[in-house]
């Protein structure tokens, strides 16, 4: 009996309450007197994978830290699942709990272990009993093909298994949507692959998800929509194939034509 | 010869490795005790300077003391005579038997001598408690907090200052005295002034303009007078403001005073501890969904005074020693006790002062220099977890 309900918890990502993920209208935002982001509209459907590119500055990070409020924003709107961010904490609450984030630096918390990293939101902020959070924990850890490493501390691992438990530790909260923030800048080449693996893994079940990052490989292999972003606005998007072969804008041509040699 | 000059190019480039090489011990002149004479004592003419200047300075201060404490020591006798060089006929050390005579004044001030069982137990249930605490494989840690801030202070305080209803007679705290009245400040400064001094910590990084305010003048203000203002202020300045009927215990008083003070002193070690942590903890404890009590409890807080351990200790030291300043508001701790069996005639002679400054010296370095290992052997065990 508990094991299907310990199934249905850990198979798909977990069901959106709305067709649309995430919907953001007029965003602005300033640093001090810094225009960073110039009003963003985006419209994210359950089930998306967007790739946000651009170059650096362009506020693609602010952007995605915006939608679990990592980030205030100044003006505009932004509702995750029909959950609009204001400036009430319990909003903000809720909406972290359903959105996953993965960072470049992997933000692992490094005095507890992989296990209890993973397992802490679940039992402290879902109130799950120990014993369940620790079997969810595993079979993701299972998952993003590290089970082995669950009683190390996360200096003991590579860049590439850390950010793997980065992964795991957003997937224990069963999120509905997932953020990843530049998850391959700070990885050594031959350990970029396996991250995108485990990331490619999740698109596959259906996962809604916001990338930033300048894997191009990736983006055209997983995203269904490329968003590129300069000077803290939406410049140009459009569909992978698209995007990438026949670019409209000036400047996404000039990015495309520095990045891709 | 453009053949030869192409061979050569092939012969300079081409490099495959055969066969990896493995790993081999370090020659032996990097090891041994030999080695590390050698390298860390004599390595240069200054080193060797230093070595022997070092060394003949040990030899001399524990020739001096060793002489004092044990070889030239008056071991018996009942008063001042037995310590004196007319009677001995040489040169006199320490005055031991004056010591054993005022042992149970250092040790329970006036604490009336049929009642002197409470102060005993009160040492004991402490002793239990803080190996319960520091224990790290005790049994039920969780209880031993319980015990430790909850039963300890109210049981300590129903046994040493009496409650006539269960037959305890009332002791007045005038009474109470020596390293009774030490231990007493010392603990419950280390016990108050940590949870304080971490409140105080966040309201000053807190947003809210309010709290911040007040934290950082709370802090600032104490920082910025003495103690011995402070306590001055509570022993003499309260009095002229608050009826007397109403006026709070001076040993109270004092308590309060200490506390507040190491508070703030705590208040700016924490503060230094959170602002070492990156801003990355903040961010990945509120993406995983925790709320700022849950991540201050379990992401940020036990970073940061993991990072503080040696500040916190060096702290609790300072405010251990710092007690002994209630002395000048006629408080009687350990030191004070001292003092005046120091000058009491049946005891005076040229080496009495110089043996209770020696005995009281003794216990400060013996219960400062064990915070200091623990804490040493606390950051030992923390940093397993960071080990690469």
């Amino acid at each position: 009996m508990t094991m299907t309900i310990q199934r249905n918890a850990v198979g798909k990502p977990a069901r959106l309450s709305n067709p649309v993920a995430v919907d953001i209208v007029k965003l602005n935002k300033w640093f001090g007197s810094f225009h960073v982001l110039r009003d963003i509209d985006l419209r994210v459907m359950g089930g998306e994978r967007i790739v946000i590119c651009g170059p650096s500055g362009s506020g693609k990070s602010t952007m995605i830290r915006c939608i679990n409020r990592l980030e205030e924003h100044q003006s505009g709107r932004i509702v995750v699942d029909g959950v609009e961010l204001t400036n009430d904490l319990k909003k903000v609450d809720e909406v972290r709990r359903e959105v996953g984030m993965v960072f470049q630096h992997f933000n692992l918390f490094p005095h507890l272990t992989v296990l209890e990293n993973c397992t802490l939101a679940p039992i402290w902020v879902r109130k799950m009993p120990k014993q369940q959070a620790e079997e969810i924990a595993l079979h993701y850890l299972e998952r993003v093909k590290i089970p082995e490493q669950a009683n190390k501390y996360p200096g003991q691992l590579s860049g590439g298994q850390q950010q793997r438990v980065a992964i795991a530790r957003a997937l224990c909260m069963s999120p509905k949507i997932m953020l990843f923030d530049e998850p391959t800048s700070a990885l050594d080449p031959e350990m970029v692959k396996e991250v995108l693996d485990t990331m490619v893994s999740l698109a596959e079940d259906g996962m809604t998800m916001l990338c930033v990052t300048h894997e191009m490989g990736f983006a055209r292999e997983v995203a269904n929509r490329i968003v590129f972003m300069d000077e803290g606005q939406i410049v140009e998007s459009n569909a992978p194939e698209a995007f990438f072969n026949h670019p409209e804008h000036a400047r996404t041509k000039l990015f495309l034509s520095q990045i891709l040699r | 010869m453009t053949m030869a000059e192409g061979d050569l190019a092939v012969t300079e480039f081409r490099f495959v490795q055969s066969q990896y090489l493995t790993a081999q011990p370090p020659p032996a002149r990097m090891t041994g005790a030999l080695a590390w004479v050698r390298a860390n004592l004599l390595s240069t003419p200054f080193n060797i300077a230093l070595t022997v200047v070092v060394l003949a300075l040990v030899v001399w201060i524990l020739y001096g003391v060793i002489g004092f404490l044990l070889v030239d020591a008056v071991w018996t006798g009942s008063d001042r005579t037995a310590c004196l060089m007319s009677t001995v006929h040489h040169e006199v050390g320490a005055c031991w038997p004056f010591v054993k005579d005022r042992l149970a004044y250092f040790t329970y001030g006036s604490y009336p001598i049929p009642q002197r069982w409470r102060v005993d137990l009160f040492f004991a249930l402490l002793a239990v408690g803080v190996g319960w605490l520091l224990w790290l494989r005790a049994p039920r840690r969780d209880l031993g907090m319980v015990y430790f801030f909850i039963v300890l202070p109210v049981v300590s305080f129903i046994l040493l200052h009496g409650f006539a209803a269960i037959g305890l007679p009332v002791v007045d705290t005038v009474l109470w005295g020596g390293v009774l009245v030490t231990i007493v400040l010392a603990s419950v400064g280390i016990v108050v002034s940590l949870p304080i001094g971490i409140v105080l910590a966040l309201g000053r990084r807190s947003r809210m303009p309010i709290v911040r305010f007040s934290s950082s003048v709370f802090i600032e203000f104490v920082r910025g007078v003495p103690l011995i203002t402070v306590l001055f202020m509570a022993s003499v300045m309260l009095p002229l403001f608050v009826p007397q009927q109403y006026e709070p215990d001076k040993l109270l008083r004092a308590m309060i005073g200490i506390a507040l003070f190491a508070s703030a002193y705590m208040a700016e070690v924490v503060r230094a501890g959170l602002q070492a942590i990156p801003k990355g903890q903040y961010e990945g404890a509120m993406a995983v969904g925790l709320n700022y009590p849950l991540m201050m409890r379990f992401i940020i807080l036990p970073q940061a005074l993991r990072v503080t351990i040696p500040n916190i200790v060096n702290t609790y030291i300072g405010l251990f020693k710092d007690t002994s300043l209630v002395t000048i508001i006629g408080i009687f701790d350990l030191l004070n006790t001292v003092e005046v069996s120091r000058v009491d005639p049946k005891w005076a002679t040229p080496v009495t002062s110089t043996t209770g400054y020696a005995v009281a010296a003794m216990f400060y370095l013996v219960f400062c220099y064990g915070m200091s290992r623990y804490a040493r052997a606390t950051e030992a065990r923390l940093r397993q977890g960071d080990k690469r």
